[in-house]
């Protein structure tokens, strides 16, 4: 066991874990985010991605010591405070995308880490890399037209 | 699935244009303040309203569609109602099943009258209140947003400052439900009423409950179906940092730790010896030749029209074909998890379930407690497919041994590989298909042998869903639309295999594929277009025809198209009707390429249009994973794949464009969580057939089954 300080959604949390842990299971079950989902634990399904340092994190396979050194985790509960994570949930609303939302969480931050690294994405970009997050209720057509929406709703707003 | 006809809502119009209740809208409650009419709705003095969903949300939107129908009555903003978890309580049985249950999409058709009189009931009784607060006529308030109004006078009382009062109303036997011209709810699109906590990470699932003291455990399981543990060394277990016991339990060998990641270190360090697998001689190719042979040969008679086998033996053109499905896995986004917290005099159970009378009997039984100190707590479910209505509620059962053992709330969680291969799949069958054509080339004669697992004889539901020992996991979906004067199917019923059990569309996942591919055949033989020919062969079905029709023309059937590439078509009456027209190319070393999917829908009185659209498209993509990729090997007693890298399912970059055209409309509104998935295979093996002239006749479609097709 050990005492690690994690940085998730801008707030400072100590947590005493097996460093190896993984990142899904300390969220979900020390800090009681359980937004991230858990789906395969292999990376396979993306549903538990979260963000760190702006990058799309499986965090089912990621341990908990390589994310302590003051990298910046955000998960859905903290995405509606992010400009790309609020725009999204908007744009997510706007299409009625949920179905059973299981996955929701989890495609929404995958969509927010290719909104910070493609403001205009195409579509050939949402595929390369929206398809490691799966939605077994296959929500995927809403899924497109809401990052198109929210992406077009950032760009908007800056102007 | 079939609605076992139990108790038929009568309902007769009383003079005066109202319906009669004709039957126990259960669950008033005169406790409290606050103002419960029935088991379904709940208006607090301080104004806040809850409903109270008995049906189980797992995407299909039922709580958003079911809310709708209440509000529309009860005349209430949605945005501004609490919509809740039913708890496990006979008040909240489907009037069809006699159950509380959710499934066979039979939760809008069935809660169609109740929801609405729900509303109507608690609304006649507020507007009753406040008439007699007034000393006015009844007649003479109406109900608007939450208040009601003295039309003449402009007085105004919110729901919440009548709740008391409309409390001590007789509950009206007769009230009246608007008419479809006066609807302001019922047919208007309405976004998911929990959107927006699911899209913050709120949304509650099964997964997420936590309670005090809790404990997770992870169990290792069967490593081959049937297997039992022979011993265990639980140790090396028992050192992991974190695991507090090491239980047998029925399913197999618990380690039941402070959470998830030491409960999995705690089974990785398990030792458990098990016995041999009584399927352990069990192959695949071995079982490919046993049903392919029965299927050749007579089976149970279950369903007959004419004299099939004679016209086939007389007839001018006879065409056989043998067509094949493997076993596949539901793979819900969600795995299977259960909490239960059993105690000396009671027991909680918080599970995302589709079955919640059975769990909660499964449940009592295991604790050993009367049902009444059973409760079941109902949480959203990440998708079921009918995975979640488990016959023999094992994996409530499961937690409920464990709590019991350890003396303190128990969360299982069923790993991916645990799902994958942990068996209850879609069973794998094989059918051997023969039609006649007459001289004329006119259709006449069917007939359908259908060789595979039964789903429901021999379990507890046989006497529900398999009339006199026919299966309906082998025939629903087997009664095709088109008039043949001769029609045969019979079936044969293999005992041994996996666990199998209902998969979204149950039988029509296979019987889908199979009836519209060799009517395709069919077609062809008889030298028709496959369009054509249904439509002409629909004359008594106006409504799937004109859903067929209109997809057609949507569609641009008939078009002209390259080699290479082509369309095919499928339709289907699953109390919705739906067809849908697949345009698809085929690649020079046999990759197919789903480009579009055309449907036409006619599902009645659409209540949602959003969540009808959602459902359809859901529907049809959700069918193409087995279509395209997904299926497992049963092999020596168990299942070679494991998890979503070689159970493949479709993702967003092989989501085909989709388009929904209503068609029809009216009449009572139909389920459509199902309806989308049994045309999907065939209209796309069908435009297989059109773009190379290859018939492939087994799922999911493979490369090598069309490789060198451009010769
Ligand atoms: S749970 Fe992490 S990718 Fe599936
Ligand atoms: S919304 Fe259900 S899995 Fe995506």
């Amino acid at each position: 066991m050990a005492i690690l300080t994690l940085l998730v959604n801008g707030v400072r949390r100590r947590v005493d874990v097996d460093p190896s842990t993984p990142l899904l299971w300390v969220l979900r079950e020390n800090l009681r985010l359980t937004g991230a989902k858990f789906g395969c634990g292999a990376a396979l399904c993306g549903v538990c991605t979260v963000l760190v340092n702006g990058e799309a994190v499986r965090s089912c396979v990621t341990p908990v010591s390589s994310v302590a050194n003051g990298e910046r985790i955000v998960t859905i509960e903290g995405a509606g405070a992010t400009p790309a994570g609020a725009a999204l949930q908007q744009a997510w609303l706007d299409e009625d995308v949920v179905q059973c939302g299981y996955c929701q969480p989890g495609q929404i931050m995958a969509a927010a880490a290719l909104l910070l690294k493609h403001p205009k994405p195409t579509d050939d970009d949402i595929d390369r890399e929206l398809s490691g997050v799966l939605c077994r209720c296959s929500t995927y057509h809403r899924i497109r037209r809401a990052i198109h929406r929210g992406a077009a709703a950032m760009s908007g707003g800056s102007r | 699935m079939k609605v076992p006809r139990r108790s038929i809502l009568k309902n007769t119009v009383a003079a005066g244009g109202g319906l009669l209740l004709g039957f126990p809208l259960n669950g008033a409650s005169r406790n409290g303040a606050a103002f419960a009419p029935n088991a379904f709705i709940r208006i607090a003095p301080d104004g806040r309203i809850t409903f109270l969903i008995g049906r189980t949300e797992f995407g299909q939107g039922v709580f958003t569609s079911l809310s709708m129908m209440i509000a529309e009555e009860l005349e209430v903003d949605l945005a501004k109602v609490e919509v809740r978890n039913a708890p496990a309580d006979p008040a909240y049985d489907h009037p069809s099943f006699g159950k509380q249950m959710t499934g066979g999409s039979q939760s809008v058709m069935g809660s169609w009258q109740p929801m609405r009189m729900a509303g109507a009931v608690a609304r006649e009784m507020l507007v009753r209140a406040a008439a007699a607060r007034w000393k006015a006529a009844p007649e003479s308030c109406r109900a608007e947003r939450g208040v009601v109004l003295h039309t003449q006078s402009g007085r105004r009382l919110s729901y919440g400052e009548l709740a008391s009062a409309a409390a001590r109303q007789p509950v009206p036997r007769e009230v009246a439900l608007k008419p479809a011209s006066e609807w302001k709810v019922i047919g208007r699109p309405m976004p998911r009423v929990d959107g927006k906590a699911s899209v913050e990470g709120r949304t509650e699932f099964g997964i997420d409950v936590t309670a005090p003291g809790m404990l997770t455990a992870l169990i290792a399981r069967p490593p081959a179906f049937g297997a039992r543990v022979r011993a265990f060394r639980a140790a090396k277990a028992l050192a992991v940092a974190g695991v507090r016991a090491v239980v047998p339990v029925d399913a197999g060998v618990a380690v039941v730790a402070s959470g998830f990641w030491s409960a999995s270190r705690g089974l990785e360090a398990l030792e458990v010896d098990w016995t041999d697998s009584p399927l352990k001689d069990l192959t695949s190719d071995g079982q490919r030749a046993q049903y392919a042979a029965l299927a050749r040969t007579p089976g149970k008679l279950a369903r007959n029209i004419g004299d099939a086998d004679a016209a086939l033996r007389s007839a001018a053109r006879v065409i056989e074909a043998e067509y094949e499905v493997p076993y596949v896995a539901h793979a819900m986004m969600e795995p299977l998890n259960c909490v239960a917290d059993v105690r000396a005099d009671r027991c909680d159970v918080w599970t995302g379930t589709q079955y919640q009378s059975h769990d909660r009997e499964s449940a009592a039984l295991a604790a050993g407690l009367p049902l009444d100190r059973v409760q079941l707590h109902t949480l959203q479910c990440g998708t079921g497919f009918g995975r979640r209505w488990a016959m023999t509620s094992y994996f409530v059962v499961e937690a409920v041994q464990l709590s019991k053992a350890v003396k303190a709330p128990v969360k299982v969680v069923w790993t991916r590989e645990d799902d994958i291969r942990g068996g209850w799949y879609r069973p794998r069958y094989y059918h051997s298909m023969a039609g006649a054509l007459d001289d004329q080339g006119a259709l006449l004669a069917w007939r359908q042998r259908i060789a595979g697992q039964p789903i429901f004889v021999g379990s507890t539901e046989e006497q529900n869903y398999a009339k006199d020992g026919i299966d309906g996991g082998h025939t629903g979906g087997s009664n095709i639309a088109y008039p043949a004067p001769n029609q045969r199917v019979e079936i044969h019923m293999v005992m041994e295999g996996p666990p199998v059990q209902t998969m979204r569309a149950v039988g029509g996942t296979h019987n889908g594929f199979v009836t519209e591919c060799f009517f395709d055949e069919m077609a062809y033989a008889a030298g028709r277009d496959p369009v054509e020919w249904r439509l002409e062969l629909l004359k008594g079905r106006p409504r799937l025809r004109a859903a067929l029709a209109l997809a057609a023309e949507k569609a641009g059937w008939g078009r002209a198209l390259p080699r290479g590439r082509g369309l095919g078509a499928a339709a289907v009456d699953y109390h919705t009707c739906i067809a849908e027209i697949a345009e698809v190319s085929v690649s020079d070393d046999g990759v197919v390429k789903v480009h579009r999917i055309v449907a036409g829908v006619d599902a009645g009185t659409v209540i949602n249009p959003s969540g009808l659209r959602a459902q359809v498209e859901g529907g049809i993509l959700f069918a193409l994973s087995p279509t395209l990729l997904s299926a497992l090997t049963v092999d020596r007693g168990r299942t070679l794949e494991s998890n979503f890298h070689d159970f493949r399912v479709i993702s967003i970059a092989d989501a085909p464009d989709i388009e929904i055209h209503m068609s029809g409309g009216g009449g009572p509104p139909q389920g459509v969580g199902e309806a989308a998935v049994p045309c999907v295979p065939a209209a796309v093996a069908n435009a297989v057939f059109a773009a190379t002239g290859r018939r492939v006749r087994r799922l999911p479609i493979r490369p090598e089954d069309l490789r060198g097709w451009r010769g």
